[in-house]
């Protein structure tokens, strides 16, 4: 899609404003609707326009394989990993309240640990599967 | 949504089964795994409509009393589409496999190159003996 | 006006379920599948749904469309006409319809604050989320504290699944030519 210049020139001006939507939603899934799952489904999204308006190599240069292979794990320790801290620390599994001094704070920085591992793991399924697939489609 | 008590079910029900129509009747595997997300999603809409009060409001708690729709079919709900989405990104790409492997995704053709080639290993361990 | 917005959006619903049942130009099916994904975004709305409309609008329109597009790109996008008589998909489906219809004479009133869903565990959320977390978004506290197990499970379901395509469409899509399996 190299000549087609207003889409490649608006993909690019859109790009980041997208991945910054995609943070807001993240963190702010307290206090609005929003969360992880939709966090990282819009992460995805920008990394999607980006591949589908300037190839799949150069996307696969920003985002190797080998660093998506790793946030797909990644996020699923850092879910389980709060909850064995959780264990650790003397509480029950996820039991957010022994994190930090007050139950409160303890709920508060669960829920975020949380969270953050659901969008990290939910961004980076999103963009693998869609490079797998385009990357079949590449090689035919 | 004021109207008849269950009329709103019956409506849901309409989408589900046009869905599952769509899922049982067509021979093209792409087709069925659109039809299966329609049953899906109306599937959502369905339970997420059980959750619902007259004059109720989001469920974020804000200034003043009012009323909150029920949380808990949002949860399930949210979990629900997560799944869905993982389920229809397996199912394409087992019809991805399915192409290269067959030559094509048409149910009916399919299971004839299936019986032709269990009819050429039959004749085959029929000469072997 | 209500009454209005909730049919509109109901009979857009069913035109494009019908839609998807007769077309056999496949983008158009996929297309309208997106445009289904979307109504049933805002009739969430209506629910007062918002997390959930979120969700479906971000991963139905989106991300479900591009994965069937792609798979489009490498399937083909005719239908072959359907050679078998409709009349045992029917037979099926009016089945299943009637013993669904039958099924919610039992439910109670669309809407009512004092249905039995509405009084289980769904009061002591909404009333102990402010004081034992002091976050507004009751969906959240839910998904995260609350029901964190079922959360657990879920992030495990979409790592699965991600695993399950690696699997079947190759781990080394970076290199150029890179091999199968």
């Amino acid at each position: 899609m190299k000549h087609q210049d207003i889409l490649r020139v608006v993909a690019k001006l859109l790009g980041p404003p997208i991945l910054l939507f995609a943070l807001y939603v993240q963190f702010h899934g307290d206090y609005g609707p929003g969360g992880g799952f939709q966090a990282g489904v819009i992460f995805a999204a920008g990394f999607v326009l980006h591949a589908l308006v300037h190839g799949l190599d150069e996307t696969l240069q920003v985002l190797p394989p080998w660093v998506l292979r790793l946030c797909i794990a990644g996020g699923v320790i850092i879910y389980i990993g709060v909850g064995f801290v959780c264990l650790a620390l003397g509480g029950t599994f996820l039991d957010y309240s022994v994190l930090a001094e007050q139950p409160i704070a303890g709920q508060h920085l669960g829920i975020l640990l949380v969270e953050l591992g659901v969008g990290i793991t939910v961004f980076s399924v999103m963009v693998t599967v869609f490079c797998a697939f385009a990357a079949r489609s590449g090689g035919e | 949504m004021n109207l008849l008590g269950h009329f709103n079910y019956w409506i849901f029900i309409l989408l589900m089964m046009i869905g599952f129509y769509v899922l049982i009747s067509r021979g093209h595997l792409v087709k069925k795994i659109v039809g299966l997300n329609l049953f899906q999603t109306s599937v959502f809409i369905l339970y997420i409509s059980i959750g619902k009060i007259h004059d109720g409001t989001a469920p974020i708690i804000i200034e003043g009393d009012p009323i909150y729709s029920n949380p808990l079919p949002h949860v399930l709900i949210l979990t629900a589409i997560v799944v869905g989405v993982a389920t229809t990104a397996l199912g394409l790409a087992l019809v991805v496999r399915i192409k290269e492997a067959y030559g094509t995704v048409e149910e009916d053709e399919i299971h004839e190159q299936d019986e032709i080639h269990e009819q050429d290993e039959i004749h085959e361990q029929g000469a072997a003996l | 006006m209500d009454f209005l917005v909730d049919f509109a959006l109901l009979g857009l619903l069913t035109i494009t379920a019908l839609a998807i049942v007769k077309l056999r130009n496949l983008f158009a099916v996929v297309m309208f599948s997106s445009i289904y994904s979307l109504l049933s975004a805002a009739l969430f709305v209506v629910l007062d749904a918002v997390d959930v409309a979120f969700t479906e609008a971000a991963v139905g329109a989106g991300i479900s469309t591009i994965l069937m597009l792609s798979t489009l790109a490498l399937v083909g996008s005719e239908e072959r006409k359907p050679r078998h008589s409709r009349f045992l998909p029917l037979l099926a489906v009016g089945i299943t319809g009637t013993i669904l219809i039958y099924g919610t004479q039992d439910m109670p009133p669309f809407g009512q604050p004092d249905n039995p869903a509405q009084l289980h565990v769904a009061p002591r959320y909404l009333e102990e989320t402010p004081e034992a977390f002091g976050i507004p978004n009751v969906v959240t506290a839910v998904l995260a504290s609350y029901r964190g197990y079922d959360t657990m499970g879920e992030v495990t379901v979409i790592f699965t699944a991600a695993i399950g395509v690696l699997l079947l469409l190759g781990v080394g899509f970076g290199r150029r030519g890179g091999d199968d399996e």
